[in-house]
């Protein structure tokens, strides 16, 4: 064993020697197993995708020419999971991490990463309190709900009718959003009719609608999940309401297709955090490269954490140092064009202008609206 | 006034299945003073497996039409939660019959988790659209006010199932029988009459009710999953214990009043109270009145002043 070490440690100041390259680690931790595991696997794909690019430019810091690798860990979309392997990504000194995935993942792994002085980039978490724990170093390369909720706000009352009526299913996700929503409705000019509420268990909607159908609204907003806008599209219906109804990306999903049956109609929309990707600014091109470098297609994630893996970089080049304390500073300042379009962050570490996309319900599926 | 019309329509929609349901509690509860936890829960597996059943007649007999399909998955779904009823209290309560009201207590919570669980594993967690046999399409509004099809069925169904249940505790043998069980067992069982299944037989028809409960629910709200029969389960309790528990005129009086309760208490609240509450108070609003209903008459509306039975 000794003689092995020692070898290597010979081969490995040979090697360096030639060809005076330093290697630095980013951590990548999304989930690789179960049921996110493509998704998973998007977003460690778009950093691998990153940092080969970054390498075949060449990258010199401090003087020194750099290669970059990933470490990839799997965090089985399990809060536990997470904190494990945030730890042991910080051990292993990993100079920073794209991740994770999930909220509820990316939440409790940011502690771990902030008190190891690790900077965390997450391509897909949208949960507004991600950024919201002071801690100096946490981004986000996608929209967050807060930015979810002015969008479908403002789509409401300047696009769909002034008079606007709201539902929530007092869960974190539902309330926060539906607050966001009430302030961007009001901000463009619209008003509100009346603010209903109902539970994320709940079948029956016919009081609260039948309330909301005296009020006369032209727009019902629902903040909640697909299980409960299903069926309340076909209790609109069956009241004979002819307000229109938009939701979030909990019920932007292809069950509340199912569950509403043909209560659903082309005056249905929801929305999205994030660009479909035919629609970002480097998106044709990303997709040709991607495919190109894996053979697969790009799920929903890879442009996000190839900006992410991007955006770390970036700052170690601007601060000349892949040392986690002197280059986490300038992860705030990046300013540069990415494929989702400008990467630049606010002073919490959410993405400035986070893209939001509105979905309309048409010929079966929901389609992306300009 | 359209809209109170309406909310009382509503209401008495959702408070004729509550009524349904609260049938087979207060019946246990009027027999053995247990309280059956599980009964939920049969409401939840009779509407998967009528779900399970209309799916397979219209894969296998797709000219069957629509109201006879719903009829067969439902006289099965009504049978296999008869058997399941019955082999429940078989299995889970008759051993604890005599022991303290704890222990047949906990047990019955522990048979409505067993329900869940086996249900989650053979169906899922997600939810299942439920094929609405019975058109969910409003008729003519009237007054403005607006009922489907399915709601009339649910209301004409309840109504007719309880004014049967009525007529058979109160005509015929076999209700006789119950009702001199639930009166005293031993001594019921020194006049001849078979307890054991006298009061199988009100699981069995308890459980009968929650089956086409839980497909009229569905059929309703076009949903089912393993967990639907909790909500529903919670409120035919209220509903019970509202009415008086043991007292069939109490659990349909009970549930028929929650469920205007709620639903002119959700339309309602934030007027009444100034803008002080909202509707996320539409449950609190049920428990409210459960609490006052109880200070003032602690058996229950119909409730009567009895001696403790036990």
């Amino acid at each position: 064993m000794k003689i092995r070490l020692v070898a290597l440690a010979v081969l490995g100041l040979g090697a360096s020697a030639v060809q005076a390259q330093e290697v630095i680690k980013l951590g990548v931790a999304a989930p690789l197993t179960g049921t996110q595991a493509h998704l998973g696997k998007d977003i460690e794909n778009g950093v691998r995708l990153a940092i080969e690019e970054y390498n075949a430019k060449g990258v010199t810091l401090g003087g020194k020419k750099v290669k970059f690798d990933v470490q990839a860990e799997d965090d089985q979309a399990d809060p536990k999971t997470a904190t494990t392997v945030a730890q042991r990504l910080a051990d292993s000194g990993v100079k920073g991490v794209v991740g994770h995935l999930n909220s509820g993942a990316s939440i409790p792994a940011s502690r771990i990463y902030n008190e190891a002085g690790l900077p965390q980039v997450s391509p897909a978490s949208t949960n507004p309190k991600l950024t919201q724990q002071n801690f100096k170093a946490t981004f986000r390369t996608i929209a967050n709900d807060v930015q979810q909720g002015l969008a479908i706000g403002k789509y409401a009352a300047t696009r769909l009718g002034k008079k606007v009526a709201l539902i929530d299913d007092r869960t974190a996700y539902g309330q926060g959003l539906a607050d966001e929503v009430e302030k961007a409705v009001k901000a463009n000019g619209g008003s509100l009719t009346g603010r209903e509420f109902t539970s994320d268990k709940a079948t029956d909607f016919l009081a609260i609608l039948t309330r909301i159908k005296a009020q006369n609204p032209d727009v019902i907003v629902y903040s909640g999940m697909d299980t409960q806008a299903g069926p309340m599209l076909k209790q609109i219906k069956q009241l004979g309401i002819n307000a229109k109804f938009i939701t979030g990306d909990g019920a932007c999903t292809g069950e509340v297709i199912k569950l509403a049956g043909d209560a659903i109609s082309g005056n249905t929309y929801c929305t999205q955090p994030g660009l479909p990707l035919e629609k970002m600014p480097g998106g044709k091109n990303f997709n040709e490269r991607f495919k190109k470098r894996f053979n697969a297609d790009v799920q929903i994630y890879a442009p996000y954490s190839y900006d992410a893996a991007s955006a770390i970089i970036e700052a170690m080049k601007a601060a000349n140092s892949a040392d986690p304390a002197k280059y986490a500073g300038n992860i705030s300042k990046v300013n540069f064009p990415g494929v989702i379009g400008t990467v630049a962050f606010d002073a919490k570490g959410d993405i400035k202008d986070g893209a939001v996309t509105v979905y309309q319900f048409k010929s079966g599926k929901w389609e992306a609206l300009q | 006034m359209e809209t109170l019309l309406q909310q009382t329509v509503n209401g008495l929609v959702v408070g004729s299945v509550y009524a349904l349901v609260a049938l087979g509690y207060t019946m246990v509860y009027g027999i053995l003073g247990l309280i059956n936890f599980a009964h939920g829960d049969i409401l939840m597996i009779g509407a998967l497996v009528a779900l399970e059943a209309i799916r397979l007649l219209q894969l296998h007999a797709p000219d069957l039409g629509l109201i006879p399909t719903l009829l067969a998955g439902l006289s099965i779904s009504v049978v296999v939660c008869m058997i399941l009823g019955f082999t429940i209290e078989r299995t889970a309560y008759r051993r604890l019959r005599n022991a303290p009201r704890l222990a047949p207590l906990i047990t019955a919570i522990g048979v409505s988790f067993l329900l869940q669980t086996i249900a989650m594993i053979i169906w899922g967690r997600n939810y299942h659209t439920f094929p609405q046999l019975v058109s969910t399409t409003p008729i003519e509004p009237i007054a403005g006010v607006f009922i489907t099809p399915v709601q009339i069925v649910i209301l004409v169904v309840s109504a007719v199932l309880m004014v049967a249940l009525v007529l058979l505790v109160n005509k015929t043998r076999l209700g006789r029988a119950m009702r001199a069980t639930a009166e005293n067992h031993k001594v019921a069982s020194l006049m001849g009459v078979d307890t054991n299944k006298i009061i199988a037989a009100t699981f069995i028809i308890g459980s009968a009710l929650a089956a086409v409960a839980g497909v009229m629910f569905s059929s309703n709200y076009g949903i089912a999953h393993y967990a639907m029969g909790f909500m529903p389960g919670l409120k035919a309790f209220t509903a019970a214990v509202l009415g008086g528990i043991g007292n069939l005129g109490g659990a349909m009086l009970g549930g028929l009043l929650l469920g205007l309760v709620e639903s002119i208490g959700a339309g309602y609240i934030e007027d009444l109270s100034f803008g002080f509450l909202n509707s996320s108070y539409q449950d609190i609003f049920a428990f409210i009145i459960l609490g006052i209903v109880l200070i003032f008459r602690p058996t229950g509306l119909l409730g009567e002043r009895v001696a403790d039975r036990a």
